[in-house]
């Protein structure tokens, strides 16, 4: 195993992780400021996936649809946030994870009905196509870098709001006292709205910008959906900061698992048996992790104060 | 879901078939969900071969399984306890046709897959009522493992980690006698192949073979065009398809891929299929609506030699075979799956569309290795 | 309570009354779909000890059920191909052995995943069921012994003295029988001293441990009850359909066991039955008219969290009453 094949792994992992962040960021923000587990982020970022799609074909350009996949992400979170979900804020967890199960059988639906049963077309921008050489011998995608850049814009930009902006002054207040912030004439209403808007075009982003290397169907936000639950569990739910270093985490730990785990029972195992069993492995490894990190500390590694 | 055509009562016009008494026949296939264009070629296939064949007498009861092994089991149990279907059909995908087909084939009911083609039913456990009109699951794969023997030297090859995905990699390395670069079971319904296709780069190998069914095959694709690595890929035909072609794009242009049919299949039946099913739907068919179609017509032919309600006779009209398939030659062998010529296509671009086209035959009457281990009378 | 005896008695008596008559008016498929209904209702009692006695929302409970239909596919298979099991035990393919088999194995795989998912609460504890949920279903797609993603067919339906399991009515009531047992089993939970203690610690676990009562000891031994019961029901539900796969394990499951729970009512003894009966037929009847049944289905799933709160149970028994 030569260094640049490790280092392109690292960076497979860090890009996995950066992806992940942008769905759990948005999760976790939700849960923080209005204690909502929303299981319909996966659709959201469905949306934003299909949003790209066909308005790229119909315009030609990658860059206006993922701007649509902002918009359209972010109307959808807002009008759903409006007409379902802030009935549900002052209900029980159990509630909520009903009522979103409910929407994500609504949105495929309706996806399906909307825009067919097959997968759409989504190509990487001809600025970001190819593939850029890594010291010690290696290539990168350039895409995937690029997704690394949004990834780590959108954390610093994140940073920057909740910590020097009135919105998110609100946002902080919202976390620690929900009946002082209403008290102080703050619209809580429209703060909740804006902040499940925001959630959501995130969770529109990372759709759109991974609907470009994979495909564009009804379901793909589930998977995704899942392993960004397992990120602001390990992180800590409500934390963005924790959220950005469980997402890290899950990419790198989940990449090298799939790359290392059957190499490294080659040792012991017939190649085709490691193969299988490393695969096995591999797939059950970062909910070991999760495991392992609750089972050690029961509410993530940045806790947010409960 | 539930669509009855041509109604019985309206059946007094002679059809010109031997047997003019009712027949029901039951389409269990994936209508919702991420599989869905899968199920929705096979049915309207089916339905556009029952329509076209001026048949009155047939009735289809169609139902979506959503890709859930249990509710095709109880569809299943529906259709044959309630709406007493004398035929069954429409299974996509090999662990729900695992769950349905011994359970239907048990209560002395016929069926007939237009896709899946599990060994477990094709050897040990094979049966007389089960007739496979597509494949068995090893086909495609030996037939990549073929053409790989006389072109490359060193392949690398990867299939998610289910039991499909494991008879492929058997399959192709039937048949292959090259040296392997590496061997790699992926994730279910995985999505980012990033790692893997590290690993490919790095393992020295002159071409790579996946069987990366539905989504997880687009972004396969999509991704490894992206990735700087110019090894060729091949595969079997389900991530070339036409149902996936337009969202893969132009990085699949120029793979090689297998398959028991092709659009441009050169005989009369074919070109009828192609055309009926373009004018009726607006777009090309795929290898699902093309095996469906195939299933239609050979339900269609047996009907005209023996009644439904005879069980013996009518086993012996289908296994006859006497249909013109849109594969040309198309015979059952003794575990009543086909024997049939196996394809290299590769992708072309006629004008803007994305399509294949046959550049070579791998087998000509291919059988499966299961066949041996089949005793039925 | 009395409207609520009421409304149970209806409720038993119409899923006994249907299936009969539906086999005297040879309909089978109706018995098939009353079947599915009990079964899934056992399945959601079990739930309904953790959830609605406990407060324990587990939304990994697919394991549970996922791990008893497979106990019942490879005894079954193994007793089918006259393979031991292991050290020379052979195997079975009675069903009170099955059960047992079944309940033991959900039961002691209850106990370490409940002692490290206690740990937690509110959605950490929703969420680390799931990450267990998630690992065994992996597992089970990747292990080849026993099918993998493909599932293990179950040839002929396991036997029970003296009743011909083959045939859809005593088969149902089997069911039917074990699902009052599981009921009973829910009704004396909630009465005895120990139900008392187990509500107590949802409401307030400090008060609890303050009388001397160790609230993790009583939520885990709750947690292994509602793991065997579940467990239970999925050894039945891969008799039902002579088939068993790793799709029983899968999340959506065990998003479906919870829609069961709640759209019956949680905490109410007869929620989990009104909530499958619901769910079930719904499921039939949307399949029948339309392709989109999974988009109506999810809006009318949506207006009972919305506009019914306490399930179907509240609506016709109306509201719970405490004490």
């Amino acid at each position: 195993m030569s260094t640049a094949l490790l280092i392109e792994q690292l960076l497979n992992g860090l890009q996995l992780g950066v992806m992940l962040f942008l769905m759990a960021a948005g999760l976790t923000l939700i849960f923080g400021v209005m204690g909502l587990i929303n299981l319909a982020h996966g659709s959201l970022y469905m949306i934003g996936a299909f949003a790209c799609a066909l308005v790229a074909a119909a315009t030609g350009s990658f860059w206006i649809g993922l701007l649509a996949s902002l918009v359209a992400a972010a109307a959808a979170g807002a009008i759903v946030e409006i007409l379902v979900i802030r009935r549900l804020y002052e209900r029980d967890h159990l509630d909520q994870v009903l009522a979103t199960f409910a929407l994500i059988l609504m949105f495929s639906e309706g996806a399906r009905w909307l825009f067919g049963s097959f997968p759409l077309y989504l190509d990487i921008p001809p600025l970001l196509q190819g593939a850029v050489p890594l010291p010690g011998g290696g290539q990168y995608q350039l895409y995937r870098l690029g997704i690394i850049t949004v990834g780590v814009l959108v954390a610093l930009g994140l940073y920057l709001l909740i910590s020097r902006t009135r919105l998110g002054m609100r946002i902080r207040a919202g976390e620690s006292d929900r009946e002082m912030i209403a008290a102080l004439g703050v619209d809580i209403s429209t703060l909740y709205t804006v902040v499940f808007a925001l959630g959501a075009a995130l969770a529109g982003l990372a759709g759109a910008m991974v609907g470009a290397l994979q495909s564009v169907q009804v379901g793909m936000g589930e998977p995704v959906l899942i392993l960004a639950f397992v990120v602001i569990v390990i992180g800590g739910i409500g934390s963005i900061k924790g959220a950005l270093f469980g997402a890290v985490l899950v990419g790198i730990v989940d990449t090298m698992g799939r790359f290392l785990l059957p190499q490294a029972l080659t040792l012991v195992l017939p190649p085709s048996q490691a193969a299988l069993v490393g695969g096995a492995l591999a797939s059950m490894l970062i909910y070991i992790v999760m495991a392992l990190i609750l089972a050690v500390r029961p509410s993530g590694l940045f806790a947010a104060q409960s | 879901m539930r669509r009855i055509l041509a109604a019985a009562g309206l059946s007094l016009a002679l059809s010109g078939y031997a047997y003019a008494e009712p027949v029901k026949i039951g389409v269990i296939t994936t209508l919702s969900g991420g599989g869905a264009g899968l199920g929705i070629d096979t049915r309207d296939a089916f339905t556009l071969a029952i329509k076209q064949s001026g048949n009155k007498d047939v009735e289809l009861v169609i139902e979506d399984d959503a890709q859930k092994p249990e509710l095709a089991v109880q569809i299943a149990e529906k259709m044959i306890q309630s709406d007493k279907v004398d035929l069954m059909t429409g299974i996509i995908w090999s662990n729900l046709a695992m769950a349905v087909v011994p359970n239907v084939v048990a209560q002395d009911i016929i069926y007939l897959s237009p896709n899946a083609g599990p060994s477990a039913l094709a050897g040990a456990n094979c049966n007389p009522n089960y007739f496979n009109v597509a494949y068995q699951n090893d086909n495609f794969h030996e037939a990549m493992g073929q053409y790989a023997t006389q072109t490359y030297k060193k392949t690398f090859i990867l299939a998610p980690n289910y039991p499909a995905g494991k008879d492929s990699l058997t399959g192709f390395k039937r048949f292959y006698k090259g040296e392997l670069a590496g061997e790699l079971y992926t994730q279910v319904g995985q999505t980012d192949y990033a790692a893997e296709i590290a690993q490919i780069r790095a393992s020295g190998a002159d071409s790579v073979f996946f069987f990366l069914p539905g989504g997880m095959g687009i972004a396969f694709m999509k991704q490894y065009a992206q990735s700087g690595v110019n090894i060729p890929v091949m595969g079997p035909s389900f991530s070339f398809s036409q149902d996936v072609l337009p969202a893969v794009g132009d990085a699949a242009l120029g793979v090689k891929n297998s398959a028991s049919w092709s659009k441009d299949l050169d005989n009369e039946a074919n070109k009828k299929f192609v055309e009926a099913f373009q004018a009726e739907y607006g777009r090309l068919p795929s290898i699902y609506a093309a095996q469906s179609w195939d299933t239609a017509n050979l339900i269609l032919s047996a009907l005209s030699k023996a009644s439904v309600k005879d069980k013996e006779a009518f086993r012996a009209a289908l296994k006859e075979a006497d249909f013109d398939s849109v594969r040309g030659d198309f015979k059952f062998n003794t575990n009543n799956h086909p024997i049939q010529d196996i394809y290299i296509r590769e992708v072309v671009k006629e004008g803007d569309v994305l399509t294949n086209k046959i550049v070579a035959t791998a087998f000509e009457d291919h059988t499966d290795a299961y066949a041996d281990q089949c005793s039925m009378p | 309570m009395k409207r609520e005896a009421i409304a149970n008695a209806g409720l038993a008596l119409l899923l006994l009354a249907v299936p009969l008559a539906a086999s005297t008016m040879g309909e089978p498929f109706y018995i098939t779909l009353a079947t599915r209904i009990a079964v899934l209702a056992l399945a959601a009692v079990g739930l309904n000890i953790a959830l609605g006695l406990g407060g324990l929302v587990s939304f990994g409970h697919a394991a549970f059920f996922g791990l008893g239909g497979y106990a019942a596919g490879i005894l079954a298979t193994h007793a089918f191909n006259a393979e031991p099991l292991f050290f020379g035990i052979p195997s079975t393919t009675s069903m009170p052995v099955i059960w047992l088999v079944a309940m033991l194995v959900c039961g002691l795989i209850a106990l370490p995943i409940g002692a490290i998912s206690l740990r937690t609460s509110g959605v950490y504890f929703i969420m680390i069921t799931l990450a267990f949920a998630q690992m065994i279903y992996y597992f089970a797609i990747s292990w080849p012994a026993y099918g993998g993603e493909d599932g293990l067919s179950i040839y002929v339906r396991n036997s029970f003295p003296g009743i011909n399991t083959a045939r859809p009515l005593p088969f149902f009531l089997v069911c039917y029988g074990l699902l009052a047992l599981g009921l009973m089993l829910f009704w004396a939970l909630r009465g005895s001293r120990f139900g008392a203690a187990l509500q107590a610690a949802r409401q307030n676990a400090t008060r609890l441990a303050a009388v001397g009562i160790p609230p993790f000891r009583i939520r885990l031994t709750a947690f292994a009850i509602s793991a065997m019961v579940t467990g239970l029901a999925g050894a039945l539900f891969a008799d039902l359909n002579r088939f068993t796969s790793p799709s029983m394990l899968s999340w959506h499951m065990s998003g479906e066991l919870l829609v069961l729970v709640i759209l019956g009512g949680k905490g109410r003894l007869f929620g989990p039955v009104a909530g499958a009966m619901l769910y079930v037929l719904l499921e039939y009847w949307l399949g029948g008219i339309t392709e989109r049944w999974q988009f109506f289905l999810g809006l009318i799933l949506l207006g009972v969290v919305l506009f019914a709160r306490g399930g179907l149970m509240g609506l016709i028994a109306g509201k719970e009453r405490h004490g």
